[in-house]
C-alpha cells in the first residue's frame, strides 16, 4: 500500500520511499525514512495535495510523490 | 565585516518557521545590517549585540531543513558556515535554533551543523509552545546525547535570552565530534573520501567527515565551485562499489541520522499519550475547507483592498494638506522666479505627490506581514497548489507570487526556496506581473478620481474597491496564462513536486509586523527621496523649458488690457481676478505643450492614441518605466498641481484630471481611459530595481530584456483591447 491511498485519519508505518533519488532524499530529509508513523490528516479543497502527520509536525505532499512512499497500515 | 578581529562572529542557523527571525530581532533589536550576497539575492543579515562586556556579530543565515545543498539558500547557509563564502569573514562558532515543540525533525539539520567542525550552541525555541502541548523535555540529556550546551528560550516573549547571552559570551565550547554510525561498507567509503578532501583541502580536518557524508551520499549536491577531477571521480566510484553491494546509498544519511535522532528523542522527551485537537487544527478545518477555504481565501483579498482605500484616505488627506503648506511656505520665503517654481512645481508636487500613499504602501504591508507571521501564507500555496500545477508550478511558487504583492524585489528573492531552476525561472519571469506596492498610486489616483468612493456594487460592494481587487486579479490570470505559456515552449520542464511543511499558526508579533512595515515605509521614502526626486526635478526642467516659444496668443497684452476694464470701471476686481487666473492657466498650459516634454509627447501621440492615451498619460507612462509611482509625480507636473491654490494635495490632481478637455471639448478622462491606464500599469515592466535584480539572478541580461520585452507588448496589447473593446460596447470615449 503507498501513502497516497491512506484514509483520512488513519496511520500507517513508513517501509520504503522509491523514485527519482532527489525526491527520495528530500522527502526522507523531512522525516519520511523506514518505520516512521504517519498520519493522513486532511486533502486540499481541490483534491491535491495532501496534508499528513509524522515526528509530531504537518507535512504537505502531492499523491504522486505519496504514491512512491510506500507504508503498512497500523 | 572584520574590522574588528576581537569581535566573536556567530552564524544563526535553522529550520524555517522555528523562531530564527524573532530570535535575531530580539539579540539585536535594530543594530542590523542588510545587504546581498554577491550574484545571487540571498539576502545577508548581520547584527551585532553585546556580550558580558564586548560585542558579538551575528550572521542571520536562511531557515533551510537540510545542509545537502539542493537548493540556493542551503548552498548559502553551508557555504558561509565553512567560510566559503567569497567576502564574508567565517563564523567562529554557530548558534543553532530549534523549535523545541517540534524537536525530532528540527533535530536533522542540527546533526549536519555538529559536523561542520565548529563550536556550536543550541538554543531550543518556543518552550512555551512544547509546554503547551503537554511535551516534558529533559535538557541535560539533551545536551549530554548531542555533545553541545543547549539553552531553553522563548525568542518573542525574551524568555532565556540574558542567559544565552551569558553562555555566548563565555569561551566556545569544544566542537562536537559525530556520534552516529553509518552501516561499516559505507563508513569505510566515508573515511577514506574524509582522508581524500584532507589531503587536496577541501575541507579542513574537522570538518572533512561531515562534507564526505555529504558529497558521497547526497544525489544533487551541486557545489559551487565544483569539486577537483580526482574527488568527482572517487565519489563515483565508490558509489558504484556501494551499489555492487545492493545498498541504497542515498538513502542511508536520512535513515542514519534519523535513527539517532530518535534514540534521542525517546529518552529526551516526554509526551502525552494522546494529542488534544489543537487550535491550529481548529482553524485549518475552516481555513482549508473544501468550500470555506477557497471563499475565505477570496474575500480576505477583497477585505485587504477595500481596507486599502477606507483606512487610508484620512492620513493621505493630511500629508496633501502638508505638503501644500510646505509648497505655500516655500513661495512665501523664495522670490517668485525659477527657483521657487522647481520647488514648488517640481520637488513637492512631484516627489509630494508620490509621498502622498505612504499610508497605503503601509497598510498593503501590514497585511502581508500578517499572513507571513500567522502562518496563513503556506495555506495559501497548500490551496492553490491544484492550479499552479495546471500551469506547471508548484504551490510554493505562490509564495512568492504572494509576496510580489509588496514588491517583486523580495518575491524574486523568495523563489530561492524552488529547488528547480527552470521553475524558479519561470516563477521570476511572472513575479513582476502581481500588482507591487508601486502600482498602488497609480490605481488610487485612477480609481479615486473616476470611481466614486460612494457609488456601490450589489449594494455592499463599493466600486472604488472591487475596481483595485479586478486589476491585482488581472495581475494574477495574466502571471497564471504568461506562466502556462513559458513552461509550455521556452522553458520546458515536468511539474516540480510540492513537499512543504505546514507549520501551526502564531499569534503574530507585533513588533515582527511593525519592523516589516517600517522597513517597507522606509523603503518607499527613500526612493521618493532619491530616483523619484531626481526624476521629477528632470521632468520639471523639460516641462517648463524652453521659456522662448511662439505663443498662440499674446497673453501679456490681454493681462494689461484686463488691468485696464478694472481702471475704467468696466469690470469688477473680482471678476477681472477670475480672468487673471484662467488666462494664467491657459498661458501654462500652452507653455508646457510647447516644452520639451510637451514636444516628445505629441511626437509619440499616435502611437499611444489608439489605448486613448493622450501625450500628458504618454509622457507620464514613459517616465514611469523609471518607476511606477513616478507616473503620479509627473501628471502632477505636467498638470501643474503645484500651483493650484485652490484644492489640495492629492484631490487637486484628481480635479485636474477630471478636468482636462482635447481641443474639441470632449474630456481627456473617462473611466474607461482610467482603465485602460490601469491595465497598462498591470500589465507593463515598469521597474528598474526589478531588472537589475533579475540580472543578478539570472547571470545575464538575456531574461531581463526577455521580461521587458513581453511585458511590454501585453501591456500595449491588454490597453489596445480594453480601450477599443468598451469603445465598441458603448462606454463612452
Amino acid at each position: 500500500m503507498t501513502l497516497d491511498a491512506l484514509e483520512i485519519g488513519a496511520t500507517g508505518r513508513v517501509e520504503r520511499v522509491r523514485g527519482d533519488r532527489a525526491i527520495v532524499q528530500r522527502l526522507q530529509e523531512m522525516g519520511l525514512t523506514t518505520g516512521v508513523t504517519v498520519k493522513a490528516i486532511r486533502v486540499a479543497p481541490l483534491g491535491d495535495p495532501l496534508e499528513v502527520e509524522l515526528r509530531g509536525y504537518r507535512l504537505s505532499l502531492r499523491k504522486d510523490e505519496a504514491a512512491a512512499v510506500e507504508i503498512s497500515a497500523l | 565585516m572584520g574590522e574588528d578581529q576581537s569581535l566573536r562572529r556567530l552564524a544563526l542557523v535553522g529550520n524555517p518557521n522555528c523562531g530564527k527571525t524573532t530570535l535575531f530581532n530580539a539579540l539585536t533589536g535594530l543594530r542590523q545590517k542588510v545587504g546581498n550576497y554577491p550574484g545571487v539575492t540571498v539576502e545577508k543579515k548581520e547584527g551585532r549585540f553585546a556580550v558580558g562586556a564586548t560585542e558579538a556579530v551575528v550572521i542571520d543565515l536562511p531557515g533551510v531543513y537540510s545542509l545537502s545543498a539542493r537548493s540556493l539558500d542551503e548552498r548559502i547557509t553551508r557555504d558561509v558556515v565553512l567560510g566559503r563564502q567569497a567576502g564574508t569573514d567565517p563564523p567562529e562558532a554557530i548558534l543553532a535554533i530549534a523549535d523545541a515543540s517540534n524537536l525530532e525533525r528540527n533535530l536533522y539539520l542540527v546533526t549536519q551543523v555538529l559536523e561542520l567542525g565548529r563550536p556550536v550552541w543550541l538554543a531550543l525555541n518556543m518552550m512555551d509552545v512544547a509546554d503547551a502541548k503537554g511535551l516534558t523535555l529533559d535538557l541535560e540529556r539533551l545536551s549530554q546525547a548531542l555533545g553541545v550546551p543547549v539553552l531553553p528560550i522563548v525568542a518573542s516573549k525574551g524568555a532565556g535570552l540574558a542567559a544565552l547571552r551569558r553562555q555566548l559570551a563565555a569561551p566556545l565550547p569544544p566542537a562536537p565530534i559525530r556520534r552516529w554510525r553509518l552501516p561499516q561498507v559505507i563508513e569505510t567509503e566515508v573515511a577514506a573520501l574524509a582522508q581524500r578532501l584532507r589531503a587536496s583541502r577541501w575541507a579542513d580536518g574537522a570538518a572533512a567527515e561531515g562534507e564526505a557524508i555529504r558529497l558521497l551520499l547526497n544525489d544533487a549536491a551541486e557545489d559551487d565551485p565544483p569539486q577537483p577531477p580526482d574527488i568527482q571521480i572517487a565519489i563515483k566510484t565508490a558509489r558504484e562499489r556501494l551499489e555492487a553491494l545492493g545498498i541504497e546509498w542515498w538513502a542511508a544519511e536520512a535513515e542514519g541520522r534519523y535513527g539517532w535522532i530518535q534514540t534521542i528523542c525517546q529518552s529526551v522527551i516526554r509526551q502525552p499519550e494522546q494529542f488534544q485537537r489543537t487550535t491550529s487544527d481548529r482553524i485549518d478545518a475552516v481555513v482549508t475547507h473544501r468550500l470555506w477555504g477557497p471563499l475565505l481565501f477570496a474575500g480576505l483579498m477583497l477585505f485587504i483592498f477595500q481596507s486599502i482605500f477606507a483606512w487610508a484616505q484620512a492620513p493621505m488627506d493630511a500629508i496633501g494638506w502638508i505638503i501644500d503648506q510646505l509648497s505655500a511656505a516655500t513661495r512665501r520665503a523664495l522670490p517668485s522666479g525659477a527657483l521657487s517654481d522647481l520647488m514648488a512645481d517640481g520637488v513637492l508636487a512631484g516627489a509630494g505627490a508620490v509621498i502622498a500613499f505612504l499610508p497605503q504602501i503601509l497598510i498593503l504591508t501590514f497585511f502581508i506581514a500578517l499572513l507571513e507571521d500567522t502562518g496563513y501564507m503556506a495555506r495559501a500555496a497548500f490551496i492553490m497548489d491544484r492550479l499552479m500545477r495546471r500551469v506547471g508550478l508548484s504551490g510554493k511558487s505562490f509564495i512568492p507570487l504572494l509576496s510580489s504583492f509588496a514588491c517583486a524585489i523580495p518575491g524574486i528573492t523568495a523563489t530561492r526556496t524552488i529547488e528547480n531552476a527552470k521553475d524558479r525561472l519561470v516563477t521570476i519571469l511572472i513575479a513582476p506581473l502581481m500588482s507591487c506596492s508601486a502600482r498602488l498610486p497609480v490605481y488610487a489616483l485612477m480609481i479615486g478620481a473616476f470611481f466614486p468612493p460612494n457609488q456601490r456594487l450589489w449594494g455592499f460592494l463599493s466600486t472604488a474597491g472591487a475596481m483595485l481587487f479586478a486589476m491585482y486579479a488581472l495581475g494574477i490570470v495574466a502571471a497564471i496564462a504568461v506562466g502556462w505559456l513559458f513552461k509550455k515552449t521556452l522553458i520546458r520542464g515536468a511539474s516540480p513536486p510540492l513537499i512543504m511543511e505546514l507549520p501551526p499558526y502564531r499569534v503574530p508579533s507585533p513588533r515582527a509586523v511593525l519592523l516589516t512595515m517600517l522597513s517597507a515605509g522606509g523603503q518607499f521614502l527613500y526612493r521618493a527621496g532619491t530616483i523619484i526626486l531626481a526624476i521629477s526635478i528632470v521632468l520639471w526642467f523639460l516641462a517648463t523649458y524652453p521659456r522662448q516659444v511662439a505663443l498662440s496668443r499674446d497673453y501679456a497684452a490681454e493681462r494689461s488690457a484686463i488691468a485696464e476694464t478694472v481702471q475704467r470701471g468696466q469690470a469688477t476686481e473680482d471678476a477681472a481676478a477670475a480672468q487673471l487666473r484662467t488666462l494664467e492657466r491657459l498661458e501654462k498650459a500652452e507653455r508646457r505643450e510647447k516644452s520639451f516634454i510637451g514636444q516628445a509627447g505629441k511626437l509619440i501621440e499616435p502611437l499611444i492614441a489608439p489605448l486613448g492615451f493622450n501625450w500628458k498619460i504618454g509622457v507620464g507612462v514613459i517616465s514611469a518605466f523609471a518607476a511606477r509611482e513616478v507616473f503620479v509625480g509627473t501628471l502632477a507636473i505636467i498638470y501643474g498641481v503645484g500651483d493650484d491654490e485652490e484644492a489640495s494635495g492629492g484631490r487637486a490632481l484628481q480635479a485636474a484630471l477630471q478636468a482636462d478637455r482635447y481641443p474639441n471639448g470632449q474630456p481627456v478622462f473617462s473611466p474607461l481611459v482610467a482603465v485602460s491606464v490601469m491595465v497598462f500599469f498591470v500589465l507593463a515592466m515598469q521597474c528598474m530595481s526589478t531588472l537589475a535584480v533579475v540580472r543578478r539572478e539570472t547571470n545575464g541580461w538575456r531574461w531581463p530584456a526577455a521580461m521587458l520585452a513581453y511585458m511590454t507588448v501585453l501591456a500595449y496589447v491588454g490597453s489596445l483591447l480594453v480601450y477599443q473593446g468598451g469603445r465598441w460596447l458603448g462606454f463612452g470615449n
